[in-house]
């Protein structure tokens, strides 16, 4: 069996911390939002809105291969 | 003083109808722009008035013709009866009332306590070289009334900053649209919304990239973006990024769309649903919030 990867979508100011292989990103078994949120240096306090497969998910949730997640930082301009 | 004389009205009214054709061929009546503006005049009534009792007589005020039949007599009517608040008038809310002034919503209430500044040119609608240092809420009102002068408007020039101060002003309107720059006013915003028990479109923007959604009383709301207020930063990545006028106006018109539908019942709501997109890559979801 291929090992698990999952595609990542960073918005706005999270952008910057996109990987490269970010449509094909390796992920451990079991691994939760919070782990990749940590291998990507990403600031907790900066993802506030987390989804996989346009469904709201926590930092708690955990990932599968296949898994699209994306994370918004606080955004408020108008 | 205002004549409640609905039958004198319906009567002119009908004098000033003339026969026209829809566009899809069919024989109808209308009434001008003119007309309306000058029958309103002489009742001193607002526009909205004059055009509800026109299309309740089946006939149609001309500036909406191209509005039907996407949307019906009905639809139009239950519009021109609605009374909607847009609160901030910057980017967002700028692209919001020209699409609801142009819709025909009756009554728009319009709250900003700010001046353009030259940093508002690269994406707010409203602001123009020759209005810097004007109030937003004072341009705003201009700009629906040289659109439609049949809405009846009402501008303060006030920053929203705690519900019991501020219910006050929307207390009558049917919802409230929330085009704010910051979380903190946000905030306060869905309050009185939850309050009025009327329902809150709520944008926000920062770069290329966008959230929208509407929150019904009964809703979580804002704590499911943002989490607890409390924890909330004042502002979030449009302090880093600014924001493009391209991503701020898209937002804007898909608020007055939310706006549209609730008032009509038309079509799908983005209640426990948010659209989320970034233009940048032109990714634009549907989220489930739930």
């Amino acid at each position: 069996m291929a090992n698990p990867e999952i595609q990542i979508k960073l918005f706005a100011t999270l952008n910057k911390f996109a990987p490269e292989n970010g449509d094909h990103y390796p992920i451990p078994d079991d691994a939760t939002v919070a782990d990749v949120v940590t291998a990507l240096s990403i600031p907790k306090k900066e993802a506030k809105l987390i989804f996989i497969n346009n469904t709201r998910a926590d930092l708690d949730s955990l990932l599968k291969s296949g898994d699209r997640l994306g994370i918004f930082p606080p955004v408020g301009g108008g | 003083m205002p004549v409640d004389n609905g039958s004198e009205i319906r009567s002119a009214i009908e004098k000033r109808a003339v026969d026209a054709v829809f566009q899809d061929g069919t024989p109808c009546r209308k009434i001008s722009v003119a007309d309306v503006t000058d029958l309103a005049g002489q009742y001193s009534l607002p526009g909205y008035r004059i055009e509800i009792q026109a299309l309740e007589a089946g006939i149609i005020p001309w500036r909406y013709v191209r509005n039907f039949r996407a949307l019906s007599f009905a639809d139009q009517i239950a519009l021109l009866r609605a009374k909607v608040c847009v609160v901030g008038l910057g980017g967002l809310g700028g692209s919001v009332i020209e699409n609801l002034a142009r819709a025909g919503i009756g009554s728009l209430i319009l709250i900003d306590g700010d001046l353009f500044d030259e940093t508002n040119l690269n994406r707010q609608f409203l602001s123009q070289e020759d209005r810097l240092r004007m109030p937003k809420a004072q341009v705003a009102a201009e700009r629906v009334n040289r659109i439609n002068r049949s809405v009846a408007v009402s501008a303060h020039q006030h920053f929203v900053r705690s519900p019991g101060e501020d219910r006050k002003l929307m207390e009558d309107a049917d919802l409230i649209v929330d085009c704010l720059d910051n979380l903190e006013s946000r905030f306060v915003l869905e309050r009185i919304a939850k309050d009025l028990q009327i329902p809150l479109v709520t944008a926000a923007v920062a770069g290329s990239c966008g959230h929208l959604t509407v929150i019904c009383p009964e809703d979580e709301g804002l704590e499911r973006i943002y989490g607890p207020p409390e924890t909330a930063p004042s502002k979030g990545a449009e302090k880093a990024l600014g924001c493009l006028s391209p991503i701020v106006a898209m937002m804007g018109t898909l608020e007055a769309s939310e706006a549209m539908k609730i008032l009509t019942g038309r079509g799908t709501v983005l209640q426990n649903r948010m659209l989320v997109a970034d233009l940048m890559d032109n990714t634009i979801e549907i989220l489930a919030l739930g």
